[in-house]
């Protein structure tokens, strides 16, 4: 095996230096009745060129091995990715290192990293990010948590019924076993979070909206700021779509207090839902109650700068039980791989982007509306929006994934079973013009 | 350091990205605006974000200059302990990067998704057969990750039951996340100590399990590098107390076609595919923590669940008694992509191999290194073994002063501080990817330290010098944070 370096003979003198006879002999401190009778049952091993094959193969069955036009989201984007950004990425460097724990030699990851904080505390308006979690998801059950443990005289969190359905999924997992509960906020016939019916909602640690919502929409958190501070519940807000904030107002400009994101639009492949990146971000005062690890700026013994991990004394290696939460590996290399798209992309470059993604959605629901479909919503989206197919749709759909590698958006009745023949369309930069006429004629 | 592989060499000074920025710079080709602008409210949105302003070569220099003050696994002996810093196949890096997997969207439909099904339902059958369990999730995102899916698989089963339970047994070998994962279900950890070999006694499990308590977190081969051989006695004492046992297999590279976990007692094991299954720790993540389960816990297991129907393969998420969701969709399917191709590459035999070297280095060392280092627990160990700096202290030398030494000589060092029950511990895990040249310079590099710890120890508390940076001020960094630029 190509990967294992021991000759024959360097294995008899290391034996001899172990007082050992053989490798058997090496595990002669595990009881003979704990060993197992079995060798392992699976396939013989394969060599480079048969597994190559072998995974063509399965890869392959994956429509996406053909070039397919993505009218999909739903949390999981289609943006294209420069070549700098593998070809960076791909340094063994980063990709082969341990979390940083010897800065000495982790100035890399940590400067890197602690770049990555900077910017999207300035894509999001908030004075800390962490240094990334795993998803979204799992991000806002963090947000949750702190919001319960930092208001213990209350028992509930309001989310809203338009944050993605496996967000609120993931929150209820994770909050089931405490004991507090969740309620969802309903949605008004304009596809938003009902604030009157949150208005009523009390005994409230938290309230999460996510903006832009699951149907698109990009909802009024100015509002929703204002219900959390008259209920004094944190005000957590959530987005799926990293590249939104690149043309909305960020959540920092409403005052939210934590903001738990998406980072799979930066730059990351969408390889099946994951790896992505989570992201978690919050006030200063927020800072000590986040999960996870931080890297700030210091200086060494000659007085140069550096970079460490810090705050540690929040985390669980250090504070067992008592940490602010369990995690240790986070999304590292997808952090650095969403600070170099961030940093490729630049000030000039998000704008443009995040108009373009926007122009196109835009562009998208008329030329299906012109081709037929009925729009739901009237609201302002970004690059999302739903809209209700005329008859004989679902064929078409399928056979113009079939057929064509088109992607014409998704039925929402799976996670909105009231939303029956609804369908989630999406546009980024990487559709064209071309390809939406074609799709518009395609449905028609 | 005659034939050391530290050395120093021309290293670059490089700006933060706000220094490089220049107004009107921008390192991505845009896309052409071909459909009219579509101008939102002004009351929605805000300026662009203050990101810096670069060209294509800045960006590429910044994160090659930065990549090089970086110490990876390809660039020398990594021997952290119980992080398991094997080698990472390059391989594994162009399965993963393939179109159809890459590319491929979570919402993409079953029918249209198969590759993807597959290589998961394959990958699960195969860690099933390596750990001896009957099925297993891939959800989790990282080790932390598994183990809290695990602990409310438990905490749904006791729910299940109709009676909670509100404590749970933790030896003072554990990994930090254990505690914090069962803290997070509400359990109470009840702390045990390991007994006088290093190793748990079945009669202080016994002295605190009661029926109150939900079970027994064990990491084995456990964090001092000793195999738990009480485990099926222990597994007995809790089970008796309807009991479960919840197995940490961040050392399963020890044992591999050895001991499978699920035939010794163990209910519920999480693997971490960033250690034994060769997947690159990225700087820390991502990685991949899939959870193993006997019959006990498999209708608790988090969904959807990947079943395979005939010749066709689809996600099932009709579970009434599932935990719920822990990934937005599936875990962290690039990473599974790598362990498959890994487990492929190596095949049975290739992995009792790994393990069988795994152990044999350690051992080597360990003995290799007895007298120059002091060892707390002198026994045959598994894939690690843990000294401290007693010898070295006399001398004012600690842990932390030997293994900022080290980076001088080319190695990184190994686990410091840590397992908690050894003072000063200074744990070394070679893993089977190092030649016995390697970890014979290593050897070499620590006596030679030892012996500048008699004779110059003062050089080695003002270690390292051929760093980019020398030590940092972390208790100021921790006091007037600094979390942004």
């Amino acid at each position: 095996m190509r990967y294992l370096p021991h000759t024959k003979e360097d294995i008899k003198t290391m034996l001899k230096i172990t007082g050992q006879s053989s490798l058997d002999s090496l595990f002669e401190c595990i009881p003979e009745d704990l060993k197992t009778k079995q060798s392992i049952d699976i396939p013989q091993s394969l060599s480079e060129w048969e597994l190559n094959a072998h995974m063509e193969e399965l890869a392959s069955s994956n429509i996406a091995c053909k070039d397919y036009k993505c009218f999909i989201g739903g949390g999981s984007y289609d943006h294209f990715i420069p070549a700098i950004i593998p070809y960076l990425i791909s340094r063994s460097e980063f990709m082969t290192a341990y979390t940083p724990y010897q800065p000495e030699v982790s100035q890399g990851t940590l400067q890197g990293i602690y770049e990555f904080q900077t910017m999207i505390t300035e894509l999001l308006g908030m004075d800390v990010a962490t240094a990334s979690h795993y998803d979204c998801g799992t991000a806002l059950a963090e947000a949750c948590l702190i919001a319960l443990k930092k208001n213990r005289e209350k028992n509930k969190i309001a989310i809203s019924a338009l944050a993605h359905p496996s967000h609120r999924q993931i929150v209820q997992t994770y909050i089931r076993p405490t004991g507090y509960e969740i309620i969802e906020i309903p949605y008004t016939k304009e596809g938003l979070t009902d604030m009157n019916a949150l208005a009523g909602m009390d005994d409230l640690a938290g309230i999460a909206v996510q903006s832009p919502n699951f149907f698109g929409n990009i909802e009024d958190l100015k509002a929703v700021k204002a219900v959390a501070d008259s209920k004094k519940a944190l005000f957590i807000t959530s987005f799926t779509e990293a590249m939104s904030y690149g043309l909305l107002k960020n959540p920092g400009q409403f005052g939210a207090d934590l903001v738990a994101g998406e980072g799979q639009s930066l730059g990351i492949a969408k390889s099946f839902g994951g790896p992505g990146l989570g992201l978690l971000a919050g006030t200063k005062k927020q800072m000590r109650n986040l999960p996870g690890r931080f890297i700030g700026k210091t200086l060494d013994a000659n007085g140069d700068n550096g970079y460490v991990l810090t705050l540690a004394t929040r985390e669980q290696h250090i504070k067992r039980e008592k940490a602010s939460s369990n995690i240790c590996s986070n999304n590292g290399l997808n952090a650095m791989t969403a600070a170099m798209y961030l940093a490729t992309v630049g000030k000039i470059g998000i704008r443009e982007i995040a108009q373009q993604n926007h122009d196109k959605a835009v562009y998208l629901k008329k030329s299906l509306v012109n081709a037929g479909f009925e729009p739901c919503f009237d609201k302002p989206f970004f690059n999302e929006f739903v809209l209700k197919p005329p008859k004989g749709f679902e064929q078409k759909r399928a056979a113009l994934i079939q057929d064509k590698c088109i992607f014409a958006g998704m039925d929402l009745e799976p996670f909105y079973p009231e939303m029956k023949q609804h369908y989630l369309f999406c546009s980024t930069e990487t559709v064209s013009k071309d390809d939406i006429d074609q799709l518009a004629k395609e449905v028609q | 350091m005659d034939n050391q592989p530290g050395a120093s060499g021309l290293i670059f000074n490089e700006p933060s990205l706000w220094e490089k920025s220049r107004k009107g710079r921008c390192a991505i080709s845009l896309p052409k605006a071909d459909v009219e602008r579509a101008e939102l409210d002004k009351d929605l949105t805000g300026d662009a974000p203050e990101l810096p302003q670069l060209s294509e070569l800045d960006v590429v220099r910044h994160y090659t200059r930065l990549s090089q003050w970086n110490f990876g696994v390809d660039s020398g002996m990594y021997p952290l302990g119980s992080c398991t810093m094997k080698y990472n196949p390059k391989t594994n890096e162009v399965q993963a990067a393939l179109k159809g997997f890459a590319g491929a969207h979570p919402f993409s439909g079953d029918e249209f998704s198969q590759g993807s099904l597959k290589l998961m339902y394959n990958l699960e059958q195969y860690l099933a057969k390596i750990t001896g369990f009957d099925t297993l999730t891939l959800q989790p995102a990282a080790g932390a990750h598994g183990e809290l899916t695990g602990m409310l698989m438990i905490h749904a089963y006791f729910a299940k039951k109709g009676k909670q339970r509100s404590k749970i047994i933790i030896p003072d070998t554990a990994h930090g996340t254990n505690p914090a994962s069962a803290a997070l279900c509400g359990y109470i950890p009840v702390n045990i100590k390991s007994g006088e070999k290093g190793i748990l006694d079945p009669e202080t499990v016994a002295a605190v399990m009661d029926e109150d308590t939900a079970g027994i977190m064990v990491t084995n081969p456990n964090t001092l590098g000793l195999f738990e051989s009480n485990i099926s006695k222990i597994a007995d004492i809790i089970h008796s107390k309807g009991g479960l046992v919840y197995g940490d297999g961040a050392n399963m590279n020890a044992i591999m076609g050895i001991v499978k976990p699920g035939e010794i007692g163990i209910d519920v094991l999480h693997l971490n595919l960033h250690k034994t299954f060769s997947t690159p720790h990225g700087g820390g993540g991502p990685g991949s923590g899939p959870v193993a389960v006997g019959k006990a816990l498999e209708p608790f297991l988090p969904v959807p669940r990947v079943v395979k129907d005939l010749d066709s393969y689809k996600l099932v998420s009709d579970y009434p008694d599932t935990i719920g969701k822990i990934h937005t969709f599936y875990g962290h399917f690039g990473i599974m992509v790598r362990a498959y191709a890994y487990i492929l590459s190596m095949g049975a035999k290739g992995l009792l191999d790994s393990s069988r070297l795994a152990v044999l280095s350690a051992n080597y060392i360990k003995e290799s290194l007895k007298g120059t280092l002091n060892l707390p627990y002198d026994m045959p160990c598994m894939h690690e073994c843990v000294f401290n700096d007693e010898f070295q202290s006399k001398n004012n030398v600690t842990t932390v002063d030997m293994a900022k030494r080290l980076l001088d000589y080319g190695f990184h060092p190994p686990t410091i501080y840590f397992p908690l029950v050894v003072h000063g511990a200074f744990m070394i895990e070679p893993t089977e990817t190092e030649s016995k040249e390697d970890i014979d310079q290593f050897i070499d590099a620590v006596k030679a330290i030892a012996r500048e710890a008699e004779e110059d120890p003062e050089k080695l508390r003002k270690a390292p010098f051929l760093t980019k940076v020398t030590r940092l001020d972390e208790v100021t960094a921790a006091r007037k944070p600094c979390l942004r630029g």
